[in-house]
Parts: structure tokens; sequence; C-alpha cells
């Protein structure tokens, strides 16, 4: 309960950091495309290291990088429109792990395990990958935070102040995929999105400041997590489930606080 | 009015020869050539999809040409940081969590370098930036706070905390009350004395000529570029609009093409 709390916790901050990134420049889709693109790899790594989670979160890492980096590629190049053809990507790669996974006898256990995650089964040394890799992407959103918030806003000035957008595009990529594969564990392919995206939107309606709206995202988040494992404890419910119900409501209490708060004024 | 001597050995702030650019099969520009002089203010004239935005995107260094070249002080768009692009207003989130002296702020970016954050120096540059554009009090706000011309009066700062020398604003004043589009015009009389070359895209005729030391007739093709009193006869106006051109007893232009209020 200990590990799973701390791992709640991280993995929420984290979530919620990159999230505002991914909130802010509308690539929600694209996140929950990565985390589901995710599946066939760690399916792969199940046939072949086995149920051990050290292991398949290597290559949950590797195969989110590469999709990352691949959906990417692929958007900005396509002929079709961008949201289609991360759909078809993101359905196949999905349809491909189920196909690999069903390959197993106890298919539906360990299935279940990928899709929802399991945060009260994290390991010490899961828990330290975690929190390595956790600390590594923060660090760097930190160190180029004026960049990626320039890039966010415009990304014409970005051009035109000569900064390396190409590259600064795909390292936000890649920062999105390291948090979706450590994130896996915790909430599952199914409900990653929603670490990613609704923390990071109950900050956006709360605060008008960047820096602030990460700092207050990553409480929400944290706090959904401390609140969400609690509850899935007590109420005996799935932790993920718990755990991005509690952010739902974060969100809404804010959404409504807002409204309320407009119509008085 | 700017003393224009065509023939100055100087090297020009912007040159460009022979620019062509096409894509998806389209010829956006073709074949465009004109250079400028520090300190002019130019307007870039022409119905909607002729060429403007395109232009200011291949300046800046954003676009790339399909032929001919673009040199400023000597050399290619891509190494310089000098050029400030202003965004057209509908084509920025406005709703976006940043403050008016964040968005100044970006336009250190360059010269503060990788990794760097802002020192007091740069944050000297937004407050002076600020105040030539007088938006000092509304510093703190949130952008969408912003009325129309004050947005545009916040990218002029950001370009000035960039330190630019070429500004390119794309419809600065489409939009705008007229209170507001008389300040923006007396800003850029003071972008004049700081020695920064403007150029504008723009529909209004009118405006063009009454503030602008040069008018580039545009579409697709460069009709015309010069004085206003030269530009401004009928017939460079009749090619660059065609049908779309009405003249009213009075003598005042009419431009069936008007751009969408942002």
């Amino acid at each position: 309960m200990q590990r799973g709390m701390i791992a709640a916790i991280l993995v929420g901050t984290l979530c919620a950091v990159i999230g505002t990134y991914v909130v802010l420049r509308g690539m929600a889709f694209f996140g929950d495309a990565l985390a589901h693109t995710v599946l066939p790899g760690i399916a792969l790594g199940y046939l072949i290291t086995g149920s051990a989670r050290e292991p398949l979160f290597w290559w949950a890492l590797g195969t989110a990088v590469v999709a990352a980096l691949g959906i990417g590629a692929i958007s900005k190049n396509s002929e079709i429109k961008e949201d289609t053809a991360i759909g078809i990507i993101f359905a196949g790669m999905f349809a491909l792990g189920i196909a690999l996974i069903s390959t197993v006898r106890s298919y539906a256990v360990d299935l279940s395990h990928f899709l929802f995650g399991d945060v009260l089964s994290v390991s010490t040394q899961s828990l330290w990958l975690i929190l390595i890799f956790a600390s590594v992407v923060l660090l760097i959103v930190f160190a180029l935070y004026k960049e990626f918030l320039t890039l966010s806003f415009d990304p014409i000035l970005a051009t035109t102040l000569r900064l390396p957008v190409g590259l600064l595009n795909n390292l936000l990529l890649g920062l999105i995929a390291v948090t979706v594969a450590v994130s896996l564990q915790t909430v599952g392919v199914a409900l990653m999105v929603a670490m990613l995206v609704t923390p990071a939107a109950t900050a956006y309606l709360l605060t008008q400041r960047l820096s602030r709206m990460m700092m207050l995202a990553a409480v929400f988040a944290s706090l959904s997590g401390f609140i969400g494992l609690y509850l899935s404890y007590y109420l005996s419910i799935a932790s993920g489930a718990a755990i991005v119900l509690t952010a739902t409501v974060f969100f809404l209490l804010a959404f409504l606080w807002k409204k309320i708060r407009a119509a008085l004024s | 009015m700017y003393p224009h001597i065509h023939h100055e050995p100087n090297q020009p702030i912007l040159d460009v020869r022979d620019l062509t650019v096409r894509y998806n099969g389209r010829v956006a520009l073709e074949k465009v050539t004109f250079h400028l002089h520090e300190g002019e203010r130019i307007a870039v004239v022409g119905p909607n999809g002729a060429g403007k935005s395109t232009l200011f995107q291949v300046v800046s260094g954003v676009l790339q040409p399909s032929a001919g070249e673009v040199k400023i002080f000597g050399s290619r768009p891509g190494g310089h940081v000098c050029i400030a692009y202003i965004p057209q207003r509908s084509q920025v989130d406005w709703s976006f969590p940043v403050s008016v002296a964040d968005v100044v702020m970006m336009g250190r970016s360059a010269k503060l370098g990788l990794l760097n954050w802002p020192h007091k120096r740069d944050w000297e540059y937004v407050h002076h930036a600020l105040e030539i554009v007088e938006l000092s009090d509304l510093a703190s706000r949130q952008i969408g706070q912003l009325s129309g011309g004050q947005q545009q009066r916040m990218f002029i700062a950001r370009a000035l905390a960039q330190e630019a020398e070429l500004m390119l604003m794309d419809e600065p004043l489409s939009g705008l009350d007229t209170p507001s589009q008389e300040g923006l015009l007396n800003l850029m009389d003071t972008l004049r004395t700081q020695n920064v070359t403007v150029m504008v895209a723009t529909h209004d005729l009118d405006q063009a000529a009454r503030h602008f030391d040069r008018i580039m007739l545009l579409n697709h093709r460069m009709i015309a570029f010069d004085v206003p009193q030269i530009v401004m006869h009928t017939e460079h106006l009749l090619e660059a609009y065609g049908g779309r051109l009405k003249i009213d007893p009075g003598g005042t232009l009419l431009v069936d093409d008007c751009c969408p209020p942002a």
C-alpha cells in the first residue's frame, strides 16, 4: 500500500506536468493513442521475458518512444488527416497487442492488468525506475521551460528565433512517451489519457499562468492518487479506476466552481 | 517621406531576387524581386490569397523558396534573429495561460540561448518594450483580456524585446476600430525613430497611401512597388484586383474583397 501510494503520487505529478503541454497543444488523442500503441510491445515482452514487471517496463519504454516518434512523423507527412492517421495506427497496434496476448492461456487476467494497471503490485525496484525516469523528465521540462513555452504558444516565433524546432518537438514527444511508459503500471493503457489530461485541464480552469498550471495540476494529480488509492482500498474497487474517478471529480468541481463564480460576478 | 535612393551602394536590409514559391502545385509567388532600405515603412497590398503571408513567411525563413533568393543584410534569413513575424490575431490561442509580460519575454529566447533563464537585463528589455507600446500597466494580465489593438501592440513589444530590425506584420490593422488603428500607426512612427524597418500586409489602400513610404502591390507577381502617388494609379490597381475593384465618382477606391474581422 505504501509503495503503491508513493508510485501513484510520483506518476500523478509526472503526468500532470507533461499533461499541461498535452492539454495546451491539443494532443489528448495523441496521448491516448500512444498508450494503446504500447500494448503490442508489452505483449511481446510478456511472451519473451515472462510476466516480471521490470523487463516489461523496458519493453513499454522502447515501444512508447518508437511509437511516439513514428506517430509524430506520420501525422506530419500524411496524405490523410492527422487524427485519422493516428486512429488507424492506434487501433491496429492495439489489436495486434490483444492478438499477441490472446495466445497465452491466462489471457483475460493478464490483459486486464495491462489495460487497467495495478498500482498496488509495484515492486521496490519498479518504484526506483519510476523515480529516476520521472526526475529526468521533470528536470528536462524545467530546464527547457522557456523553449517549450515559446514553441507551444507560437511555433512561427520559435522558428524565427532559430530555436531547434524539430528537435524540441521530437523531444517533447519523447518525454510524453517516457511518461506513458512510466505510468502504465499505475493506471494501465485504457485510463492513461485521463492522467495526462484531467489534472492539467482542472488546473487550466483555475489559473492563467503556465508555471502555476503545472504546479496546480501536480497537486490535483497527487491528491487524486492519494484519495483514489484509499477509496480503492476501503471500497475494494480497481485502483486505476478509483484514481481516475477522483481526478474527474476534481475537474467537475473546478468546472462548477468556475461557472458559479462567473454567474455571481 | 523617405528619400528613395534605389541604387544605394550599401547592403540592403532585405534583398529579394526572382523569388518563386510553389506549394501543392500552385504558384503562390512568382519571380518577385525587390529590396528595402533600413527604416522604411512598406505596405503590402493585394487581394486575399495574393501571397502576402507567403512572402512574409519566406522572408522570415519559416518557408523555403522554390526558386530565387532572399537575403537579409547579405545572407539567408535562416541565420538571422533580427526578423519578427507578427501573426494575424486570429491565428493566436488567446486562452493560452500566459501573461502579457510572458509573451514579450518570449522574444528574448534567442538572445538568452538554450537552458538559460531570464536575467535582470532581459526583464529590463521587456519592461522597456512594454513602456514603448504603452502596455506597462497591463503587463501581468492574461493575454485574452486585451483588446485587439492592445494584442497587436503586445506583439510589437515582443518584437522589440527580440531586438528585431525588420518587422513583418500580417494584417495588423484589420478588425481594429479607428482609434486603435491610429494608435498602431503612431506606434509605427516610434519604430521608425528606432530605425526598425516595417512591412505591413493590409487591405486598406487608402491607409496604405497615407501612412507608408512605399506600397507593394502583390498578386502572386509583383505588380508595382513604389511611392504611393505612383502606385495608386488606377491601372496598377486594376491589374492587382481585376474586376473586384470599383471606383466611385468621388475617386474613392472600393475593393470588393474583404477580410473576415478577427
